[in-house]
């Protein structure tokens, strides 16, 4: 099978790899890069456990071909440099969402988007947007919280 | 334990860290992404698998042909059911309950026949994710296909295909459960009232899938896996049995789990495939479960037919309950099989009522169908269910109000011979007014003059949790123990590690262990390490079901420190020069009431690891092991209400409202209890109006991906209110008694009773789950025709 060679970003360290045509990214990020961020929990693209930001847009990266990535910029939730998503992440943790963290790091990077997008979600659109991410532990009440205590936070420190 | 156990609304426990919400000490790598799962593993050299699975429900195995896929580049062998013949055993279901269970044999890889779409038939390692998954498009299979049976009620007909040979009626077997004269109350009552309930099959569907890494040293003869389990020193014993290798040559490693609910602690195919294959090819092998494959293979859950009658007086009064259940057991009897419906569910049929009058048979049904086992609640949601549906229908035939009904039979003096304390009437009670019952009967009211259908369902639960003690264990044919293990290893600058034998999957014993710990000694929790899941790093265990970690395995904890102590204040005893009876122990100091001088705990650590004085007739050190069997079970209970609209034009369910009032006596870490609730309504709500495992008539599995499987998302669920009553059990020294089931228990039963008493103007007093739109839309449909039009 014919190797393509691809430069990709991730967490600001840049990549240069030689893969197969086939490769998935999240197989890219964890078999090549050992990125261990991006479970897997489906192979339909239901589960949102894989998703990263590519190039700042949430992604689900069981869905990408690696080769697509080429010069893209990839964030997941490994990287500590994005002060609103380590405000997400304390959050979760403050309010308990998460139990057996294999959602988590989808969920964290879906609310990052989201909070990009919408400051001050309401209860509504934060299961709207967090609708692509399965979680079977938590049944989602202090994933709610954890998002809208993040918007607020983030929105006055923001203001200061 | 005859006097009966406080009921209070706050929790009195303000000793150190036990009560109080700690935040876990477990979330920082996961929140990272850098859990321990086993997928983010790799071990050098090694290699990948996948099984070949049957794509027939039900056929005869004629002939495997693998020169093909065995030829490709990077394969390192293939393994099919000749491969194994005697060499490999069986698997062997694990609680044999009831007499005459006929077990049929469940080879590893299937050799004559393949029972079930999924079924194991050829096992293939590689060198690659990508090699493999090409090797299996290559092995040639050639099969007699043969009728398939899924309906666990058409499979007991007269004349259906037998699955087993020497089963009939595809039956393993009717274990009865009785008490009173059922026949007698039949007679006695003013009527009997009649249903039939499905209890939806499910798929415990944890969020990570099944996945094995194993390797096997030839030098040591010994073999080392990484494993999902809720129970590493059952599972060793039972790869022990199966492929008999000594049990102490097996070493079971279990790091984070991605959530079990009951699936991740039966014994599988794959976990014999993949340890007799790194040993009999040599290398370590990974082996990683698909999501479709985790439906096709992962066992599955309820799958229930039940029968009820109740024989009633017309003030409401239950006088029996008769029970005819059908079980789908699947193609083979997995590990708890049995004893799920035919314990789990008819012991706890009456809920929590006195139904003097009982009788209950069970009948075990195999059918060309993915086994089925316990998935979180066991057996304890189907009874719930049952018992609630058929309280609302009493109300609905005499006109009463359910919560009457509920009343008149409610279990009111404790201990009873069931339950070791409880506060039945009270949390109904509770659940009553924090829900403003009567506030919600005049909104509906208003409502239906509008057009509007809104419900109410305040349903009542109790479960048993913490199986023990092992005698009783014994006697139900339930082949473990009831105990659970801790050690305590106290360093010599005073830090400790325990080892306990309850192994998390989300749970967040890494914290709620080290609380207890904690306390009981009287030092930082920082000070306080837990190692879990580790068959050599913890000496003995049993593991995490039926809500036992904290009423079993916390209580070990407990005990176990108390223990170490003990023995410190032999050493300060020496050290204070006086006499051991006099040496207290408070703030993480020893002293006496006459001597002022105050030794903390990390200086007898000390002195005792070095031990140049020491007492005598004591041996150097403070560790401690201890195993906790309890005197019983004990039974938590609540009431869990649902307020509902539906939408007759569409048949969507909205859920308006959703309140948990729970007790589970004492709670280490409300706030993990919490979660545990949330995380068990969220199923609970699942199985009521979201998720049916469905098979074609050939028996291929329609419901055989995400995709096709509806887990509720953020978007279909309500947040919940949750409120919690303490009554302690004296069942254990923490007063503790579990919580992660009771949501899954008490949900469904609480949807389906509010959705029915929305269409009650329809006359419609039951649907079976799941209660999708289209089912609820043709429901009402049907009765508008029937009756005419809503009234
Ligand atoms: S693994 Fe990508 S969505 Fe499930
Ligand atoms: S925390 Fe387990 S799946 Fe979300």
């Amino acid at each position: 099978m014919k190797k393509h060679t691809v430069k990709i970003t991730v967490n600001g360290k840049e990549h240069q790899s030689e893969i197969d045509a086939r490769t998935l990214l999240t197989h890219f990020l964890r078999d090549h890069l050992n990125i261990t961020s991006t479970n897997i929990g489906c192979d339909t693209s239901q589960c949102g456990a894989c998703t990263v930001l590519v190039n700042g847009e949430s992604v689900k990266s069981c869905t990408q071909l690696a080769v697509q990535m080429d010069g893209a910029e990839i964030t997941t939730a490994a990287n500590d440099q994005i002060s609103d998503i380590e405000v997400i992440k304390r959050n979760f943790h403050e309010s308990h969402g998460l139990q057996c963290g294999y959602c988590t790091p989808g969920m964290v990077m879906s609310s990052h988007e989201l909070l990009k997008q919408n400051s001050n979600p309401s209860d509504d659109e934060i299961r709207d947007a967090l609708h692509g991410n399965i979680c079977r532990c938590t049944g989602y009440h202090n994933i709610i919280e954890a998002v809208k205590k993040s918007a607020a936070e983030i929105r006055e420190g923001a203001a200061s | 334990m005859n006097q009966q156990s406080p009921i209070s609304k706050t929790q009195n426990l303000s000793q150190g860290y036990i009560g109080k919400s700690v935040p876990r000490r477990e979330d920082a790598r996961l929140l990272d992404g850098a859990g321990q799962f086993i997928d983010n593993m790799k071990l050098p050299n090694m290699t990948y698998s996948a099984v070949l699975r049957s794509p027939y429900a039900h056929a005869r195995l004629l002939s495997i042909n693998t020169e093909e896929a065995l030829s490709l580049k990077g394969i390192v062998g293939i393994l099919t059911g000749e491969d194994l013949k005697g060499k490999v055993g069986l698997i062997r279901p694990n609680w044999i309950a009831g007499q005459d269970i006929q077990i049929p044999d469940h080879p590893v890889l299937a050799f004559d026949k393949v029972n079930y779409t999924g079924d194991a038939v050829a096992f293939i390692v590689g060198e690659s994710r990508e090699a493999v998954q090409d090797a299996l498009e290559m092995i040639e299979v050639e099969y007699e296909v043969l009728d398939p049976i899924i309906d666990e009620e058409e499979a007991f007909q007269e004349g259906a295909v037998q699955i087993h040979e020497g089963i009939k009626n595809n039956r393993a077997g009717k274990p009865l459960m009785a008490w009173g004269d059922y026949r007698k109350a039949a007679e006695e009552a003013d009527q009997i009232v009649s249903l039939k309930l499905i209890n939806n099959r499910l798929i415990p569907s944890a969020m990570e899938p099944r996945v094995l890494l194993a390797s096997f040293d030839k030098y040591s003869e010994k073999l080392e896996m990484y494993i999902p389990s809720q129970v590493p020193h059952l599972h060793r014993r039972w790869i022990s049995d199966t492929l008999g290798w000594p049990e102490h040559k097996i070493h079971l490693k279990v790091p984070d789990i991605g959530g079990g609910f009951g699936a991740k602690m039966h014994l599988y195919v794959e976990e014999i495939l993949v340890a007799y294959a790194a040993k009999h090819f040599g290398c370590p092998i990974k082996w990683t479960e698909t999501r479709s494959e985790s439906h096709l293979s992962t066992h599955h859950g309820r799958a229930h037919t039940q029968y009820i009658d109740l024989a009633i007086k017309n003030d409401g009064t239950v006088l029996g309950l008769k029970l005819k259940l059908f079980a789908n057991m699947g193609a083979y009897l997995s590990n708890m099989a049995t004893g799920v419906p035919s314990v789990n569910c008819t012991y706890f049929a009456n809920g929590n009522y006195n139904i003097p009058n009982y009788f209950a048979q069970t009948n075990l049904i195999f059918t060309n169908t993915v086994p089925v086992d316990a998935y979180r609640g066991a057996g304890r949601p189907e009874a719930t269910y049952l018992i609630e549906r058929s309280m609302d229908k009493v109300a609905e035939v005499l006109g009463m109000d359910p919560l009457e009904v509920r009343r008149k039979n409610v279990i009111q003096k404790f201990p009873h011979n069931f339950y070791d304390s409880g506060s039945f009437l009270k949390c109904m009670e509770e659940a009553k007014s924090s829900f403003k019952y009567e506030e919600k009967r005049e909104l509906q009211a208003q409502a239906r003059e509008e057009g509007r259908y809104l419900g109410i369902g305040i349903i009542n639960y109790t479960e048993s949790c913490g199986m023990a003690p092992s005698t009783v264990l014994g006697n139900l044919g339930f082949d473990r123990g009831g105990y659970e293990s801790a050690e305590i290893k106290v360093h010599p600058d005073g830090k400790v590690t325990l080892f306990t034998g309850s192994t998390p999957q989300g749970h967040g014993h890494h914290t709620s262990f080290a609380q207890i710990v904690a306390s009981e000694l009287q030092i930082p929790m920082e000070d306080v390490e837990v190692i879990t899941g580790d068959t050599e790093a913890v000496p003995v265990g049993v593991g995490t079901y039926n809500s036992r970690s904290m009423a079993v395995g916390g209580s070990a904890a407990k005990i176990c420190a108390g223990k170490v102590i003990e023995k410190a204040k032999k050493y300060a005893a020496l050290k204070l020069r006086c006499k051991e009876e006099s040496v207290l122990y408070q703030e993480g100091h020893f002293f006496t009431e006459e001597n002022e001088k105050r030794i903390p705990f990390a200086k007898i650590a000390r002195m005792a690891a070095v031990p140049h004085h020491k007492p005598e007739d004591v041996t150097p050190g403070l560790d401690q092991l201890y195993t906790h069997d309890p005197i019983s079970m004990s039974s938590p209970n609540g009431s869990h209400a649902a307020f509902v609209e539906v939408d007759i034009e569409t048949g969507k369910i909205e859920i308006l409202e959703y309140l948990a009032v729970d007790d589970a006596g004492n709670l280490i870490n409300p706030m993990l209890a919490e979660g545990q609730i949330h995380g068990g309504i969220a199923q609970g709500i699942g199985q009521a109006l979201y998720e049916n495992t469905v098979y074609s008539e050939d028996g291929q599995l329609l419901s055989g991906s995400l995709l096709d499987y509806a887990v509720p998302k953020a978007d279909q669920l309500p947040s919940f209110k949750t409120d919690f009553l303490y009554t302690p059990t004296q069942t254990n020294p923490l007063g503790a008694k579990g919580i992660g089931e009771a949501g899954t228990i008490a949900a469904p039963p609480a949807l389906v009773s509010a959705v029915c008493d929305a269409l009650k103007p329809f006359g419609i007093d039951h649907i079976d789950m799941p209660l999708t739109p289209p089912k609820i839309w043709k429901a009402i449909q049907s009765a508008s025709q029937d009756k005419g039009g809503a009234s």
